[in-house]
Order: structure tokens, then sequence, then C-alpha cells
């Protein structure tokens, strides 16, 4: 490592955030409602997403989150806008500003206006992530041009990890980093079709994990390198990793997940002592769970307290790591690790440390961990 | 210090052209699934997990292939050393609508999975055992400049000894690669690494 770098290097620090879940519009209003063990999971019949009854958590339908007005933005961007919106309010970051940059997260964007028309030109343009950035940005007043990240279920964390990254090389003073997903049939019909999905709400690193369920959501974080937030929580580290191994299943051995983790706790100047508690990606998918736990074991964390927070939101793809990290941070403001909720009895208790109840804990660090199809893992630290 | 970094190779797959460092080693003029086969059978492998791949995993695949072939030694680096960093403007859009009209039937678990941009860098890795960095872009053009900064940053900052980075698109009949080999050695035909030069590269294929 160059050590002429490290001391150049500004600090990352977390200056607001927001979570827009069927749980709520706010961060606070979501904690509120993870505090009461409230999940946003429920059964729903519609045959526009899927042929059979199935558990997840979505919005209300037709529900609007910005004001109607000329631009038709789609149902994607509206999340996006209203969480960026929410984030910005009050957080002193100037958009306008040529330091401040926007990194958009999301696995399939507009991907539902492919169900109901044909392809054109048009519609191609349409459901382009660039299109949505474009507008997202235009609408805020953003200068640069936004940065967009598709990377399967990590693009969250990645984000996150990317935005750091231009931070901490004096690219841009600030970033606004949110990251969305819609449910609709495209992509529940193809979860369906892997046989992913549980039958009924998730359990992840339960015995009886049996698959996951989807989720709707948008998550925002907002990332600065200016000193008047000197006070806030940072992000420490981040790191992303393949395995190498296959395309739609994970790693066996989990030891690719391990070499993300390592990497960012250097990143950060930490030993595994440093971490107080995981926010796993956890989707209860059999095969992710394992592979984790796997990690998380060869990482030295088998007596850190973990959760999973897919069983209040569901698998929120793109936005997932966003939501899970805001959680995280407030868990680390308020002392209170969050549990796991559809958990009961662990599939691997000599590998994991699930939080089955709220816990009561003075944090200062936190780790992150996500993974996705393409063999992708990838691994961020917030910490005070 | 900040790290020498150079493109030790570069590869395209366009207009039915294959070239590597700018010299074209093969060509095949038909639509683009005769294209990728032709290049395939070009490089006499036996590696069925192509045929299971999507057209831009596919393209990508072989860039990766042409670009790597007689001149990367991967044993040079351990597997978490090498990092791919991509980009494209159509995600997997392609893909996508080959995905939804096999729903009207029964929803095809082997195209779904191609329905994410990023698993072209999947495929990559598996053929390559590469387990470094990894990120996948959309953006309008190939934004070189952002390329450049992740790729300086990964390498100046010892994360990555090498990095395979570029742009990959297809949609329909449409496609275009171009990847760069980039490491900290100097080599023959080796150009220093910036964003100008991959410009420069990318313009000419």
């Amino acid at each position: 490592m160059s050590s002429i770098n490290e001391i150049n290097e500004p600090d990352v620090f977390v200056v607001a955030d927001n979570i827009l879940s069927p749980l709520g519009k706010t961060t606070a209003e979501n904690f509120a409602k993870l505090r009461e063990n409230i999940s946003g999971i429920k059964q729903h019949t519609n045959v526009a997403i899927s042929p059979l009854p199935f558990f997840a958590s979505l919005f209300d339908k037709d529900e609007q989150f910005v004001q109607a007005d000329e631009h038709n933005y789609t149902k994607f961007e509206q999340l996006l806008i209203a969480s960026i919106a929410d984030a910005l309010n009050g957080s002193g970051v100037d958009v306008r500003d040529k330091k401040t940059v926007l990194v958009i997260s999301s696995t399939k964007g507009n991907i539902s206006l492919l169900e109901n028309e044909a392809i054109t030109d048009e519609l191609k343009e349409r459901i382009s992530l660039s299109t949505s950035a474009k507008l997202v940005a235009e609408h805020f007043g953003f200068q640069n041009q936004p940065i967009v990240v598709s990377n399967a279920c990590i693009s969250g964390v990645l984000g996150v990890i990317t935005a750091a990254r231009l931070l901490r090389s004096n690219q841009y003073e600030s970033a606004v980093v949110a990251g969305a997903d819609v449910i609709s049939k495209f992509i529940m019909s193809g979860f369906e079709s892997f046989k992913a999905l549980s039958s009924g709400p998730c359990k992840p690193f339960d015995k009886e994990h049996d698959g996951l369920n989807l989720g709707e959501g948008a998550g925002t974080i907002i990332l600065s390198t200016n000193h008047k937030y000197a006070q806030n929580i940072k992000v420490k580290g981040g790191s992303v990793s393949n395995d190498a191994n296959h395309i739609s299943g994970p790693s066996r051995t989990g030891q690719e997940l391990a070499g993300a983790i390592m990497n960012a706790l250097a990143e950060a100047n930490f030993t595994a002592n440093d971490i107080d508690f995981i926010s796993a990606h956890g989707t209860a998918t059999v095969y992710n769970d394992e592979m984790e736990a796997n990690a998380i074991a060869i990482s030295e964390f088998q007596k850190v307290p973990l959760n999973s927070l897919k069983g209040f939101y569901g698998h929120t793809l793109g936005a997932a790591g966003l939501i899970e990290s805001i959680i995280s941070i407030q868990s680390l403001k308020q002392a209170l690790v969050i549990p796991t909720i559809g958990f009961t009895e662990a599939a691997d208790p000599e590998k994991v440390k699930v939080c089955a109840a709220p816990t009561r804990l003075k944090a200062n660090n936190f780790l992150k961990t996500a993974s996705g199809f393409g063999g992708c893992n990838a691994a961020v630290i917030f910490g005070k | 210090m900040l790290t020498e970094k150079y493109i030790t190779g570069f590869c395209s797959i366009d207009n039915g052209i294959v070239a590597k460092d700018g010299v074209t080693i093969f060509e095949h003029q038909s639509n683009l699934p005769g294209l990728l086969l032709a290049a395939y059978q070009y490089l006499q492998l036996a590696y069925p997990k192509f045929y299971k791949m999507d057209n831009l995993s596919k393209l990508g695949w072989l860039a990766a292939e042409f670009l790597l072939k007689d001149t990367f030694n991967k044993d040079e680096y351990q597997p978490e050393e090498t990092g791919v960093l991509l980009a494209n403007t159509n995600s997997s859009l392609d893909d996508d609508i080959k995905y939804w009209d096999s729903i009207k039937e029964v929803a095809s678990p082997s195209l779904f999975v191609y329905t994410l941009p990023n698993i072209v860098i999947g495929e990559i890795c598996i053929r390559n055992h590469f387990k470094g960095e990894q990120a996948f872009y959309i953006q309008p053009e190939f934004d070189t400049q952002f390329i450049a900064q992740q790729v300086d940053y990964l390498l100046d900052k010892n994360i990555m000894q090498a990095c395979i980075c570029g742009w990959v698109d297809v949609f329909e009949q449409d496609y275009k690669a171009v990847l760069f080999l980039v490491e900290k050695k100097k080599t023959e035909k080796a150009v220093v690494f910036s964003a100008k030069r991959m410009n420069e590269i990318f313009n000419k294929a």
C-alpha cells in the first residue's frame, strides 16, 4: 500500500439517508416499524405478477410517490426521486455543485415496460437505465453525468463502494447514492423459474429456510468528504470479489466472499475484532445462506451478532444493499440490532450467531455483505 | 507515488472483425450468432459452456479469450489480483426480450440468468479463474474517463495488479466489444494507460 496516498485520502462521511418501502417513507418510519417487529411481507394475489398467490413486500397498487407532473416518471423513477428528495431535505448538500455526483443502482429498472408493448427504438430508450438516471438527475439539477451501477444483487453495496472511491480519490466532494427496483411479472417469473421463492414468509439462516421473498423499495445514502460532517458515521472500507465458480449458484466454500470481507477490513485498517455486528445478505435460499455462513466462519465472525433484514423487506434487489445498510446505520446510532424475523433455529449454529431478538449493543462498526448472480460478492464497513 | 500502468493488450470485435492490438486476426461477415460461432470455432477450444451463453456473454467472453490468448501470463497473478470492469449501454436488454418471449410458454431459467449485464463478467471470471474486483456500469456512451478512474484506484492502491476493462454491448444485430488489459509492467507493445488512449483505440475499432 502506498502510505502517501493514504495520508491524502479524506474520510467519507454519511450525511443523510432515506428508505422508501412499503413500511414507510423515511428512515425513521422504517426503523420504527422494525423495532415493532412489523414486516412488509404478506401474501398477495395479483395475476398481473404471478398466476398463483405469493409472498412479497410490495407497495399498494397505483400508489403515487411524487406529485403527478408533465414528466410521466415511471414507478421506478418515482421511487428514486421520492427517496432522494427526502434524503436531501436539510442535508446541506448542493446537488447543483459540480463537486456532487449521483450514483444510481438497480438490477432491472424499468423492465416492466417490456411486458405490455412490442419493442421499438422509443421503448428501448425508455427502458434504458441511462434514461432513468438522466431524468432523475435533471429533476434535481445534478450537473455531472450520473453513474449507473447494474451488478445483480450487489448493486446497492457496489454503488456505495464506487461512490466512496470517487470521493476518496477527490473526484467529487459529495455523492448521492440511490437504488431501487420494482417487482413485476418479469422478475417474479424468473425467480419462480429458478425455484428460488419460498411458499411462505422467508426464514433467513433458519434450519427450514426454503427460498426468498421479493420486495420493492428504494434507498438513498448521501456521502461527503466535507468536514462539516466529521462527527457523522463513516464508510470505512469496501471490497468486491467474484467466485469464478458458477453464474447462478454461489461458491461452494464462501472463500471469495470471505476474501472481500478481508479486503474491506484491510482498507478500514481493522481486524475481525473491530466488527460489532453484521448485516448479512441472508436471502433465505439454502445456497446463499450456506455460502454466507461459510464466509462468516472463515472470517472468524462466528460469535459476532448477525441479522438478515430480508424477513422485513424481502429481497429488494438493487436497493437491498442500501436499505439494509441504512437500517444498520440506525442500529449504530440507537445501539439496537434488529432481529432476523422468520428465524428460530440456526441451520449453521457453529458458523453464525443470528440475532433472533432485538439486541441492545453499543456498537462502533458494522459489516454489510451482499452476493449475487454472476458469482459477485461485496462487503462494506460503516463505523463511527 | 502513482503506479505506472500500461495497456498491455486490447481486443475489439466490431463490424465482423476480430482484431487484437489493432491487427485483424479474424473476419467473418454474417449475422451476430454466425460471427460469434465462427470466432469460437477459430479458437479451437472445447468449452461447452459457450453454447449456453447469451450473445452478450458470448461476445464479451470471446473478446477476453482473444485479448488474453498467448500474451497474458496467468501465473504472474493470484486469482484475487485480476479485476474486470465493464460497461455498456443496452444492459442485458437483448436477452431480456428473449426471456420475456419464453415466458409465454414456460419461463426459462437458463434465459433468466442472463437478464443481468454482469453475467458476462461472471463468465470471463469462471473461464480465467479471476476472483478480484468487478463491476458493471450502464453508460450512454463508453465513459473512458470514469472507467480509467476506477482502474487507477484499484491499481494505484494495490487492490488489483491487473485489470480487464472495456465495453461489451449487444442489441439484436448491433454489437461492439473493446476490451483492454491493464497491467503495471511495460511490455514491448505496451502503451501508457489513460482515458485518452482508451478513447483513441475505442473509436478506431
